[in-house]
């Protein structure tokens, strides 16, 4: 067994050339070895997750067809499943949560990024991390227990008077539906978009700034037409970010969308989403076709936030980098 | 003159927009103290000694507690960080130390992509990898969904702050006749450690308050459980039971937990972000 190489005399192991078995000696090729078992892991799980998703859901896939996707009857009793109301609802509670979330979020971002002195946008930032932080169970709890009642009382018959002839606010609310979901949806996303775009406000070079200002523009027109434009892709990836979190978020959506499989035009009207429907009836599911149907539903939700995080992350990217790529 | 009206109407459009911004930023701070003020109102009197100790009692009898709940989530949280911190540790030194850049993208991406995951779908995977062929809902299925999710995170931040740890201290141990993997023990892991413990206190944070992928993995439990192959409760999914049913009795339980629940969270993000993590940038997850 060799264990030091003649050719070098004894310079000691750290000169010695490094041939395979000096390196194992010194135990670097076993760390290495077992890293990167560990980080094989990780590839490992992700393509489990898929291929998982993927197998476990080819009965509808063979059934149904893209029929899936095209159907609103969902009869467990029947065995039939269409995953159109579910999609339809998904995407409107986001859609809610989004237009309520985008324009405060921003609109916070850019007093933390332009506005605040640094001390003051630092403590405000790490009142947003923590809210960040706390659980979809409790934003779900306060949903019940605060918004479903003020939707009852307050918020329905405020909309519904003057706007009640518009379609998307006829019929009566029953406190659950759409809008309710929307609005804790809301709330939970914000705190996503404002630490995002202020990360990407941030980035923005000093000089576009200082050019628009010594050019006479007001604090506002520089920030609106000259940082905003600068951060816009970067913004619009914190808001896809926030969508796909809005998408996948289920328990806080299942406490107050109502949980009816039906497809109505009116906010007020109870609905149901992907993840909702996944949450409530896994469990009780019998019969292959059933459970296979949920997880057929968990591969389209799972597909829908893939997209839209690679898409958010190559626009934050393309943003930070531009702005880094001018200042140096 | 007209100029001059005309300046100043931009200013006071820039002003009140400005002041606007200020009004969203207030806005959004304010739902967290919202939030923490009402779970205090609510469930601050709900919780007592009873509370931590006793077993929920069956419904329409007052008293009882989430004892088991509690305990059912602290065992979830430590298998699921005895699996997911080793596989991400290890495998973030792997993408800091050793690895090639093709190696390292595509582990990168992928845990990119797990941790875009939503929720309900980990539960889904764990439901699949670990329900099914072992038979029935368990601990430690959703010890197996919550590590899975703390996976991405504790990588990319392992992987984050060996990076940042400065080159002059790998070269001086070389020097010294360290080896790689001596190096990597013995002086780029102890220079970075305070970070690495403030990311994986965050994973467990951000686990701690799951429920949806619990749902289904390891279920709940009325009773004790002592076994890691039987349904288990958990705090957040018991706070979810609880306050979707119709008894006041368990409303007032259920804001108990969500306020244990949150204060829990709360402390371990404030710890880690304010004490650990003095100095250093923290990742968000």
């Amino acid at each position: 067994m060799v264990t030091t190489s003649p050719t070098y005399g004894s310079a000691g192991p750290a000169v010695a050339p490094r041939s395979f078995l000096s390196k194992l000696r010194n135990g670097d090729e076993i760390a290495r070895l077992v890293t990167f078992v560990f980080a094989m892991t990780v590839v490992l799980l992700t393509v489990l997750l898929v291929y998982q998703l993927w197998i476990n859901s080819a009965l509808p896939r063979h059934k149904f067809g893209l029929h899936f996707f095209t159907t609103s009857v969902w009869d467990p009793v029947m065995d039939e499943f269409g995953a159109l109301p579910f999609i339809y609802g998904t995407l409107v509670t986001s859609a809610v949560a989004l237009f309520l979330a985008v324009p405060l979020g921003i609109g916070a971002a850019i007093f933390l990024a332009e506005l605040a002195p640094q001390r003051i946008s630092d403590t405000l930032q790490f009142f947003i991390d923590l809210l960040a932080a706390v659980p979809s169970v409790i934003y779900g709890v306060l949903g019940v227990f605060i918004v479903v009642p003020l939707m009852r009382t307050v918020i329905y018959p405020l909309i519904n008077k003057p706007l009640g002839f518009l379609p998307i606010f006829k019929g009566p609310s029953y406190g659950v539906g759409f809008l309710t979901a929307g609005i804790v949806l809301a709330i939970m996303v914000i705190p996503y978009i404002i630490s995002v775009s202020r990360e990407v406000l941030l980035s923005v070079p000093r000089d576009q700034r200082e050019a628009a200002l010594a050019l006479g523009a007001t604090r506002w027109e520089s920030t609106w037409k000259v940082v905003v434009p600068f951060a816009k892709t970067g913004i619009m990836g914190s808001i896809f970010l926030a969508l796909a979190r809005a998408l996948g978020e289920t328990m806080a959506v299942t406490m107050v969308v109502g949980n009816t499989p039906k497809i109505a035009a009116s906010l007020f009207a109870p609905g149901y989403s992907i993840a909702a429907v996944i949450a409530n009836e896994f469990t009780e599911a019998t019969g292959p076709l059933y459970t296979q149907s949920l997880i057929a539903l968990g591969l389209v939700l799972f597909l829908l936030t893939f997209v839209l995080n690679g898409l958010a992350r190559i626009l934050i990217l393309v943003t930070t980098q531009k702005g880094s790529g001018v200042t140096r | 003159m007209s100029s001059n009206l005309r300046v100043r109407w931009r200013k006071l459009v820039s002003d009140i927009m400005m002041t606007m911004t200020g009004l969203c930023a207030l806005i959004s701070v304010s739902v967290l103290f919202f939030i923490l003020g009402y779970l205090v109102y609510n469930g601050g009197t709900s919780i007592n000694w009873a509370f931590f100790t006793q077993l929920p009692r069956p419904a329409g009898e007052p008293g009882g507690g989430m004892a088991n709940a509690i305990v059912g989530s602290g065992k979830l949280l430590f298998a699921a960080s005895l699996f997911g911190v080793p596989i991400g540790f290890l495998g973030g030194v792997y993408l800091a130390e050793f690895s090639g850049s093709l190696v390292a993208s595509i582990v990168r991406y992928a845990a990119d992509l797990l941790n875009g995951v939503p929720s309900i779908v980990i539960g889904i995977f764990a439901y699949s990898m670990v329900v099914l062929p072992f038979k029935g809902f368990s601990a430690l299925a959703g010890a197996f969904a919550l590590g899975v999710m703390m996976i991405p995170i504790t990588l990319r931040s392992t992987e984050e702050f060996l990076k940042n740890v400065p080159n002059n201290l790998r070269e001086g141990a070389m020097a010294l006749g360290a080896s790689k993997s001596q190096t990597i023990r013995t002086v780029i892991i102890p220079a970075a450690y305070r970070g690495i413990l403030t990311a994986i206190l965050l994973a467990l944070a951000r686990v701690a308050g799951e429920t949806a992928p619990l749902l289904f993995t390891a279920l709940g439990n009325p009773y004790w459980n002592n076994s890691w192959t039987q349904p288990t409760a958990s705090l957040p999914a018991m706070i979810y039971y609880y306050a979707l049913s119709a008894y006041d009795d368990y409303h007032r339980q259920a804001w108990a937990g969500g306020l244990v629940l949150l204060a829990l969270i709360l402390i371990i993000n404030i710890v880690a972000r304010t004490i650990l993590a003095r100095g250093i940038a923290v990742p968000r997850s």
